[in-house]
């Protein structure tokens, strides 16, 4: 049984410890806003904060995340109020949107450190989440508008 | 709850709804009649809402329901075919929400493809059209009627704003929601004709930029896709599919994936072996516990890096007949008396969807219906599938429609309905089949390679007289829906898609050399323009520089006759300030006519001379929709549509050795990233015509825009997509 807390309360899992972090969110604890889209760690679909830091929830092991706080898109904002989520609809960014949980996950981990980031900024830390409907530049110009408007 | 109640009904025939023939002769939903009847007016007031027809719902609240028939995958109808609704409706578009039909082809089928709910080749919005405007006109009409009776005013008198009713002579008003209290719907519905339909120019909804309806679940994790659904007490399952088509299963050793904590059962399809447990980890590690020796049905040889050469021949002899696509004069004729013949040759690899959703689907099969979960592109044919597989008749089925994450073609097949359906009649159990990505692309359904040699005749003016374009390449539809092509008489509408020269040549033919793999194939994106647009729009510029002429001025004569094509061609040449001299990069242009969209596009690019990168800049696109619904959307997916297809000629490659894919995950297919993109730069450009195609309009110019401008930066033809470093290194010392 592995302890930790998600999205601010306090959650176990019984599940295998090497189990991959994403089915036991998706499917054990039915948080599915976080998507399965590799499980290679090549596409950033399923991006989480575990203690405030972007990770890859396939590629991350149970037993890495006890103690730990783990936050999914469900826990960013309690009302989608978080300036990347106002900015995403501000720039009517999502297309089929499967991939935009972990974007927006990624960018805020950008936005907590970096308050103002350039385009060049923004292209480095991104680069790792595929969009397949092609929205990267309305991530880009909405992850500017939340530095702006934040 | 609606659906369960429709589906009932939704393939067999015996619709409880009435229908009736429409003014331009398509069918179309009206609704109500017997049905309505045993719903009274009491009983609609009490619950608060008034089905005004089948597809506008109102509340007693003013709150407006449309219902939108197509799968939403991104390409934003969800917003743009209610709007249609909601405009002849003349509602208040902050009172309208959206909900997905009921999987009734008979009510909801599009016109536009053959009555079916299938959303493919771009065909919603203008497939639709007509059937959405007269809905909301009906339903206004119906509310209009109810306001008259009340009121005893004639119709005529009545006039309406954004969910009200007026009546100027008495200088009353009434709401939507307050006529619902009141109104019954009735026995028939109202019969109008085109001209009780609003002009553009009255238009107050349509061509406004309106923020899309499934945005804001899109931000905040609750959009529900395929893979989401929970269904209480279901099983997971992954399968070990057979490597190549037409395998199957012959020894099965289960004996290690049994052992398996949480694995419950092994079940053998005629296609591959599935593991089903209780959790999805489970059944992946039983999955790779499986020791299956798989018979083979037929020798899969195919090498597809072996067959490029193969393909070149076959279309350099043009003594092997194609099926003909596209003829018009005879062009093998004009060719041979031309004063001066040009040929050139072209190639593309084989493509795969690389939609961000693995294929999934969840499904119970219980004693007398079917119930299925899934994002598809087609609730029609998922639903036939599913009966097939289950022995059921199709009305047992119950379609439950979720959004895709992302479909491009590839889920109008429906391979994983069959999967779950398959299951859960095996196990009792509602199940639900994941995909890994590793299946996704390895039992990935491609777009075919081919390869192009084009052949144009000119008289001694200079003047093109004739235009032969052969293409070596396997049937889409051959694999996909052989009754298709027979009725189409062996004309591959997919493979071939975009062939048809444009150019208003007096003597063409497209011909299909039918050849090549064993792949599994789906329509892909643009299906073959992707492919036949780069070609001749290569070729395009290959002529000009042949003949001594300007590549602009030259599409501009041929486009005489087609005014809507030349604007998008003057307006793309003036946006990207084509005719400046840049340092360091230079332009391509490109035109096509895809789903009856005009559209041009510049592309300004650089070469890395060393690594033989190629670096898009800039992506300049103009496009003539017809009347643009939805603009910003249209944006929306022209930036799409130009990512997309860059990553078709940049990178995107699949190779077959032995009839089995090689490429596995996002490693070894790579697709576009955020540091590929361009600037992109959009103009629609609205016209008074019927909506046409936007879902893949500019993927088309991608190819030809790319090759054309690396031609005119370094004099090196590319002819070969994906036009990848290696390719573009052995292009330069050519």
């Amino acid at each position: 049984m592995v302890a930790f807390t998600i999205n601010g309360k306090r959650a176990t899992a019984d599940a295998d410890p090497s189990t991959p972090l994403l089915w036991v969110v998706r499917e054990h604890l039915k948080l599915t806003g976080t998507k399965y889209g590799c499980g290679a760690g090549l596409c950033g679909a399923c991006t989480v904060h575990i203690d405030g830091k972007a990770a890859r929830a396939c590629q991350t092991a149970l037993e890495q995340v006890e103690g730990k706080a783990v936050t999914t898109i469900e826990g960013l904002s309690p009302d989608s109020s978080h300036p990347l989520q106002k900015a995403w609809v501000a720039e009517q960014v999502p297309q089929c949107g499967y991939c935009q949980s972990g974007q927006i996950m990624k960018a805020a981990e950008l936005l907590a450190a970096n308050g103002n980031p350039s385009r060049a900024d923004i292209v480095s830390h991104m680069n790792g989440n595929i969009c397949r409907c092609g929205t990267y530049n309305r991530i880009v110009a909405a992850i500017q508008r939340a530095s702006k408007e934040g | 709850m609606r659906d369960q109640e429709n589906i009932g009904s939704a393939v067999t025939g015996v619709s409880r709804r009435g229908f009736m023939l429409g003014t331009a002769g398509l069918t179309f939903a009206v609704s109500v009649g017997g049905w309505m009847t045993a719903r009274s007016a009491e009983v609609a007031a009490a619950s608060g809402r008034m089905e005004a027809t089948a597809w506008v719902t109102v509340g007693v609240d003013n709150s407006i329901t449309i219902m939108q028939p197509a799968a939403e995958m991104g390409q934003g109808v969800m917003t743009s075919l209610p709007m249609i609704v909601a405009e002849e409706l003349d509602a208040d578009w902050s009172k309208v929400s959206v909900a997905f039909a009921p999987p009734n082809h008979k009510v909801y089928g599009n016109p536009g493809f053959g009555g079916f709910l299938v959303t493919v080749a771009s065909r919603s919005t203008t497939g639709y059209w007509d059937t959405l405007r007269m809905a909301g006109a009906q339903a206004r009409r119906v509310l209009l009627d109810a306001v008259a009776h009340k009121w005893d005013v004639p119709v005529a008198e009545l006039t309406t704003g954004p969910s009200v009713v007026m009546h100027r002579k008495s200088g009353r008003k009434i709401s939507y929601g307050e006529i619902a209290r009141f109104a019954s719907p009735p026995k028939e519905l109202p019969k109008l004709t085109e001209a009780d339909l609003k002009k553009p120019s009255e238009f107050r909804i349509i061509g406004q930029d309106i923020p899309r309806v499934d945005i804001p679940a899109k931000v905040n994790g609750s959009a529900s896709f395929g893979m989401d659904v929970q269904v209480p007490g279901m099983l997971y399952a992954s399968i070990l599919r057979a490597p190549a088509e037409g395998n199957a299963p012959a020894k099965v050793d289960d004996a290690g994936a049994l052992k398996v904590n949480g694995v419950r059962q092994v079940v053998k399809l005629p296609y591959g072996v599935a593991v089903l447990g209780d959790t999805v980890e489970a059944t992946r590690t039983g999955r790779d516990a499986l020791e299956v020796g798989w018979s083979a049905a037929k020798d899969a040889v195919f090498n597809s890096e072996k067959a490029v050469a193969d393909y070149v021949a076959k279309a350099r002899d043009v003594s092997q007949k194609g099926v003909a696509f596209h003829a018009e004069g005879d062009a093998p004729a004009a060719n041979a008396a031309a004063a001066r013949r040009v040929v050139r040759e072209y190639f593309a690899d084989y493509t795969y969807h690389a939609q961000m959703e693995p294929m999934n689907a969840t499904a119970w099969v219980k004693d007398d219906v079917v119930e299925v979960w899934a994002g598809s592109q087609t609730q029609s044919f998922s639903a036939l599938a599913a009966a097939k597989a289950a022995g059921v008749k199709p009305g047992q089925v119950r379609f439950h429609m979720q959004y895709l994450g992302g479909g491009f073609g590839r889920r109008a097949q429906v391979e994983y309905v069959v999967d779950a359906v398959l299951l859960s009649k095996a196990v009792g159990k509602p199940v639900k089949v994941i995909w890994s990505r590793e299946d996704d692309v390895q039992f990935g359904k491609l777009r075919p390679m081919t390869a192009h040699r084009i052949e144009a005749g000119l008289d001694a003016d200079g003047r093109l007289v004739g235009w032969h374009h052969r293409v070596v390449g396997e049937s889409v539809l051959a694999y996909t829906s052989p009754d298709r092509l027979k009725k189409a008489k062996g004309k591959d509408t997919l493979t071939m898609a975009g062939a048809e020269v444009g150019y208003g040549i007096p003597n063409s033919l497209a011909e299909h050399i039918v050849d090549g793999g064993a792949a599994r194939l789906a329509a892909w994106r643009a299906i073959g323009a992707g492919y036949t647009k780069f070609a001749i729009e290569a070729f395009i510029d290959d002529l000009a520089r042949e003949v001594g002429k300007d590549a602009i001025a030259l599409r501009l004569e041929l486009l005489e006759k087609l005014p809507r094509a030349r604007k998008v061609i003057e307006e793309v040449v003036a946006m990207s300030d084509y005719r400046r001299k840049r340092d360091g990069t230079a332009l391509g242009f490109a035109y096509a006519e895809v789903v009856h969209s005009y559209a041009a596009a510049v592309a300004e690019v650089s070469v890395d001379r060393g690594t033989g990168k190629i670096r898009v800049h800039n992506f300049w696109n103009a496009v003539d929709p017809g009347i643009a619904v939805q603009p910003q959307n249209i944006v929306a997916q022209a930036e799409s549509n130009i990512v997309y297809g860059l990553g078709q000629c940049l990178k995107e490659r699949i190779t077959l050795d032995g009839g089995v894919i090689q490429q596995s995950n996002f490693h070894d297919y790579e697709v576009m990233r955020m540091a590929d993109v361009p600037e992109i730069h959009t103009k629609v450009i609205s016209t008074d015509n019927r909506p046409t195609g936007i879902g893949e309009f500019a993927l088309p110019l991608t190819g030809g825009a790319v090759s054309n401008a690396v031609m005119a930066l370094t004099g090196k033809r590319l002819s070969h997509m994906p036009f990848t470093p290696e390719r573009v290194q052995v292009a330069l010392k050519a």
